[in-house]
């Protein structure tokens, strides 16, 4: 494996302009979703389920939110965004042949989609913020928690679309990875409500331990378990990150 | 010193040699074609030149510097037109330079002066702020080589530069090319057509099957293998035996295609008096770069 260099910066320079031309087609799903999920779901739902833990049913699914949409921001941004990119597009053919290698290229896309989950999970936050969610003011480490997230997911994504031959597998990704961990990771019940062969399959998926962090930092309450999160989300984020360096450039050097 | 050397480079895929022991040099200023049938490892070829596709063997140096150990530096002084749009739909064409530009970390003025600039040189000026998918197939082709100055390179890798344009903007694209040619840039030109490679390279590789045939300047090639002229005839079917045992006879140089044979190396007209009843299908044309290409890779399909 080769590393990258700081030029993966023109990449995500790229992206950020055409994000910015084009953010109207775009952005108000990733924040009116979130947003409809949590007042829909929180006021909705939460009539009749009333405590969790002690707490308001809105204020428990918050901050799971928060983690799920910004996995979706930089799960989209580099499954079907990359592909259309790589393949549709030929924007990593054109780059390879200037200064910029396939590493720089695999970062920069990485970090844009990780940019893409910190802009979602800010933006949701200040808006549960508005309407009272966030008690705590360890939550301004959420940002900083989404991006990391961000890289962990834009990497897993990254890694898929080095390998898949058509746009159509995305499907499995989202069906099969993606929507289970948005129901399965204790973002809308308690992992304890769940059979214990779903709990322990819960504690190994990627999306459960940037819920529990980001439910920590909204509500102020630690645990010592949680450096064990933390811990899991950075060896993931290293381990997928650099497996994706080598399968991208295994798709695109032939 | 060549400005481009490859040492016995060869590039193999699964079961296909791409590529099979191709040593050359490209002079500094000069154009260089690559010609050959589809298939004929051109592109192959050029993908390694340009850095983007590790050689299974071999060695190529730009400038001194071998690829292996330095392709971040050698793609610096590089220009790539491709054959296939790779234009960015998502940015217009002012934005798609000036992205480029940074891509070789051209300070933004600068940038701007050069994108501007090049789109004049290629008579895009006023499409600046066009979106791509608005521009006509040789607008984009326009634009893809304006795209490649945008470094100031001092070589130019063009992939089949003209393909898809009228005559009009064939001979600009031409004339620009042996414009910057004289102002020094280096040019390695991948093409198909005969009378492109002719008019602007000063030295032609013909390439097949992975190989390269024979390598000269256009008008040595065509006195080696044709002769300054050909001498046609239009046969029919059944005078066609006879004919062919005349030419043997007559111990000349001669290729059958379709309903015409095709005589070279002719140098007195005597040589082929009297091979037909009608004078008027004897018919002599000069030598093309076609008549070599068909003559080193045969005339029928190869895919």
């Amino acid at each position: 494996m080769k590393p990258f260099s700081w030029r993966f910066i023109r990449v995500w320079q790229r992206n950020r302009d055409v994000f910015f031309r084009l953010w109207h087609s775009e952005a108000p799903g990733f924040i009116a979703e979130p947003i409809i999920i949590l007042l829909a779901m929180g006021f909705g739902l939460g009539a009749y389920i009333g405590l969790v833990d002690g707490q308001k049913y809105i204020e428990f699914i918050a901050p799971g939110i928060i983690a799920s949409y910004a996995m979706f921001s930089a799960s989209f941004e580099c499954t079907y965004g990359s592909f259309v990119r790589m393949e549709y597009q030929r924007t990593y053919d054109a780059i390879i042949a200037t200064p910029l290698s396939v590493e720089d290229v695999t970062a920069g896309e990485i970090f844009w989609g990780a940019t893409r989950s910190l802009m979602t999970g800010t933006v949701i936050l200040v808006i549960a913020a508005a309407f009272q969610l966030v008690p705590s003011p360890w939550a301004v480490l959420i940002p900083a928690v989404s991006f990391l997230e961000g890289v962990m997911f834009a990497s897993i994504a990254i890694l898929f679309t080095s390998i898949v031959p058509a746009i159509y597998s995305f499907n499995y990704y989202f069906t099969l990875f993606i929507t289970p961990m948005f129901f399965f990771s204790g973002v809308f019940f308690p992992l304890s409500s769940f059979p214990q062969i779903v709990q322990t399959l819960s504690w190994i998926v990627p999306l459960t331990p940037v819920v529990h962090l980001t439910r920590a930092l909204i509500n102020g309450e630690f645990h010592a378990y949680l450096l064990g999160a933390l811990a899991l989300i950075i060896i993931l984020t290293v381990l997928f990150f650099s497996l994706s360096l080598i399968t991208m450039k295994r798709r695109l050097t032939v | 010193m060549p400005i481009i050397k490859t040492q016995s480079l060869t590039k193999k895929f699964k079961d296909l040699l791409a590529v099979d022991d191709v040593s050359l040099e490209v002079e500094e200023a000069e154009c260089f074609g690559l010609l050959g049938p589809n298939g004929a490892g051109k592109t192959s070829l050029i993908r390694m030149i340009t850095a983007v596709s590790p050689p299974t063997k071999g060695d190529i140096w730009v400038l001194g510097n071998n690829l292996r150990t330095h392709s971040r530096q050698v793609k610096t002084i590089l220009g790539v037109v491709p054959q296939l749009d790779n234009l960015d739909p998502d940015l217009t064409v002012l934005q798609n330079l000036l992205t480029f530009a940074r891509y070789f970390d051209i300070p933004k003025n600068e940038a701007r002066r050069r994108s501007l600039e090049v789109l004049s040189l290629f008579e895009l000026g006023n499409k600046a702020n066009s979106r791509i998918r608005e521009l006509s197939g040789g607008m984009k082709r326009r634009l893809l080589l304006a795209r490649g100055l945008i470094n100031l390179p001092k070589i130019l890798v063009l992939d089949e530069p003209t393909i898809g344009l009228d005559p009009q903007a064939k001979y600009l694209v031409w004339h620009k090319l042996s414009e910057l040619k004289s102002q020094g840039v280096t040019q390695l030109l991948c093409t198909q057509n005969m009378e492109e490679a002719t008019v602007l390279c000063d030295r032609v590789a013909i390439m097949h099957q992975g190989k390269i045939l024979s390598l000269g300047s256009p008008r040595e090639l065509m006195l080696r293998y044709v002769g300054s002229e050909v001498w046609e005839i239009e046969i029919s079917p059944e005078e066609r035996g006879k004919t062919i045992k005349e030419l043997d006879s007559r111990g000349l140089d001669f290729d059958e295609a379709g309903d015409r044979i095709h005589i070279f190396h002719i140098e007195a007209d005597e040589q082929v008096t009297g091979l037909v009843n009608f004078p008027e299908r004897l018919r002599r044309r000069p030598a093309t770069l076609e008549d070599v290409f068909f003559r080193l890779t045969g005339r029928s399909l190869i895919e």
